[in-house]
């Protein structure tokens, strides 16, 4: 009834629906992860692109930094590296205790890693003031760079990729498995998002969005800010390229890791579509972007790829605001934005946002 | 020279072959409210934008409370107490005015974890008194951006107060703003100087309005200081009404 029993009831239902989906449609819990990593990937991209205003076309980096740091750590605890480059035998061959240290180890070294790099690149692009388009193809560069380099590195398997571990049986269907790994994290990265929104670092990086000038003129440490919100973003998707990998099985450098030129877009549409610098419009957008891309691919083979040029042509167009955008605009009062001709009678009255 | 907040000397800057400020020297004492006005063009703004750091100086020294700032970056200046208003008005224009006022609180001292903190109760009370006290108080839940011209001005000026400036720089408060309220305006400079204790720097270009509001203007023509003085003076200083008309 009041919003605060319906926000529960909301939640709720979200809850048991999605800890139950993977048994409900035991066939898609491949399908399913994906599904979580496509929110996770929306998320930490608006957080960057929408809240801040920041459009990153490069944040795929962090997901393929992700993949190849758990892939090198499970391979290195496990494997002779040259056992393992020559004997792709030796690959099904570890204990569950085994392959979930691996994996765990690496997906806490990918955090620890990409908030390094993130820090690195952040200084050199964020802290130097680069911004607006100058800042997109900054990160359009860094994305194809880090495919390039991947792809040339021998160590990390160059141009051939890396194979992951086979899953141990003894734990249990493998979508499922990963499926609940990726939910969680997209849990934990929702909660940290609704959180840091509603405080001052959500005010903070909505004035950068808005003004940076008027940001910096008003005292905000601008840098300090970009910089977090742009190594938080870079720690989500670490970890969960870590995790992808895993559930891939096959790394590829520029078809899975770095892959700009489907993830890397993707996170960006899927922004858009729910709406840009709202918390729930990237859930939304995700959720339906990728259930249309899927029908696509089972109903329109051949063609899959013209329709999904359609759809983003579509969106960008018509949709420019995006769902929750479209609804702000369209019922401001729902959202607050409305005159409230009360007069300011005591300083008891408060009230929230 | 103590008293003087703010004390420039001999600051010229240069775009290019244009000399935008030639050797500017002047003083802005601490409570006062100083005017300066100029015709367009004669650099006032420039003026504005080296006293805050937005771009460095070629020549001079600028202090602020004693200390050299020239070489410092706006958000630096800013955290010291010295805040400027902007003659194109900037707000955040897809926040709430409730926002706008909340995330424009004294930065001085933030250490790193305040990056994280939620608003106090007492910031929602102060953003909601200087809402009031601009007059926007039953807007404060509208978009920034969907305000008019002339409350996006006072909500500019309420987000300064929000930020307790020690010195405010005013480029052009009533531009754009209606006869009525401009009066409404230059009461509210006035008590926030009397009341808080605002140290006002104004440009502007309303004659009675500036000569009603500072104690002693600053009058600029082609990038110099033509004339100094209190506004009385100014007001009949053959050189100033010679540099609005033309003749100069």
């Amino acid at each position: 009834m009041n919003s605060a029993e319906r926000n529960a009831t909301i939640y709720g239902a979200i809850l048991i629906a999605s800890l139950a989906a993977p048994w409900v449609l035991p066939a898609y819990q491949t399908q399913l992860a994906f599904l979580w990593i496509m929110v996770l990937f929306a998320l930490t991209w608006d957080l960057v692109g929408g809240q801040m205003g920041y459009t990153s076309f490069g944040n795929i980096v962090f997901f393929g930094i992700g993949m190849y740091v758990t892939a090198v750590i499970q391979r290195n605890l496990h494997f002779d590296i040259k056992e393992y480059v020559h004997v792709a035998g030796a690959v099904d061959t570890l204990q569950p205790g085994e392959y979930l240290s691996g994996l765990f180890l690496g997906m806490g070294a990918s955090a620890i890693v990409a908030v390094i790099i993130g820090a690195v690149l952040g200084l050199c692009i964020l802290a130097m003031g680069m911004r607006g388009q100058y800042f997109g193809i900054c990160t359009l560069g860094l994305g194809v760079a880090a495919g390039e380099i991947a792809s040339g590195w021998d160590y990390i398997g160059a141009g051939s990729g890396m194979v992951a571990p086979v899953f141990p049986e003894r734990l249990g269907e493998r979508g499922a498995f990963f499926y609940y790994i990726f939910f969680i994290l997209t849990v934990i990265l929702f909660l940290t998002l609704k959180w840091l929104y509603a405080g001052r670092f959500g005010l903070a990086i909505n004035a950068i969005r808005d003004d940076e000038d008027k940001a910096e003129a008003m005292g905000i440490r601008t840098t300090r800010y970009k910089m977090t919100a742009w190594c938080i973003s870079a720690l989500f998707l670490a970890v969960a390229g870590g995790a992808a990998g895993h559930l891939v099985g096959f790394i590829d450098p520029t078809e899975v890791a770095f892959a700009g030129a489907t993830f890397g877009v993707w996170m960006i549409l899927m922004a858009i579509l729910g709406g840009k610098g709202t918390l729930w419009g990237p859930v939304v957008g995700a959720v339906i972007f990728y259930i249309t891309q899927e029908v696509f691919w089972t109903y329109l083979f051949g063609w899959q790829r013209v329709a999904m040029g359609a759809l983003i042509v579509g969106i960008v167009v018509f949709f420019p605001q995006g769902i929750m955008g479209w609804m702000r605009e369209r019922w401001p009062e729902r959202f607050g934005h409305r005159v409230e001709e009360s007069t300011l009678s005591s300083s008891a009255e408060g009230g929230g946002p | 020279m103590t008293g003087q907040q703010l004390l420039v000397e001999g600051v010229t800057k240069r775009f290019g072959g244009v000399v935008a400020n030639d050797n500017i020297s002047l003083s802005v004492p601490e409570g006062s409210i100083v005017g300066l006005i100029g015709p367009n063009g004669s650099g006032k703004t420039t003026l504005f934008n080296s006293i805050v750091g937005y771009h460095p100086i070629d020549q001079g020294s600028i202090r602020f409370e004693g200390r050299e700032i020239s070489g410092l970056r706006v958000t630096e200046i800013a955290r010291m107490g010295m805040l400027r208003t902007f003659q194109q008005t900037r707000v955040y224009a897809k926040m709430t005015c409730v926002e706008n006022m909340q995330i424009s609180v004294p930065r001085k001292g933030e250490g790193f974890g305040a990056m994280f903190s939620k608003s106090h109760p007492k910031i929602m009370e102060k953003a909601e008194n200087l809402l009031a006290f601009v007059g926007l108080y039953a807007k404060r839940n509208l978009l920034a951006g969907d305000l008019s011209f002339g409350q996006q001005k006072l909500l500019e000026f309420a987000m300064a107060l929000m930020n307790e400036p020690k010195l405010l720089l005013l480029d052009e408060p009533t531009a754009g703003i209606n006869p009525t309220l401009i009066n409404g305006l230059i009461e509210r400079l006035k008590r926030s100087n009397a009341d808080l204790g605002i140290t006002l720097f104004i440009i502007e270009h309303n004659m009675p309005v500036i000569m009603d509001l500072a104690e002693h203007i600053y009058c600029l023509a082609h990038g110099q200081l033509l004339a100094e003085g209190p506004a009385d003076e100014i007001r009949d200083d053959q050189r100033v009404i010679d540099a609005y008309l033309g003749a100069n």
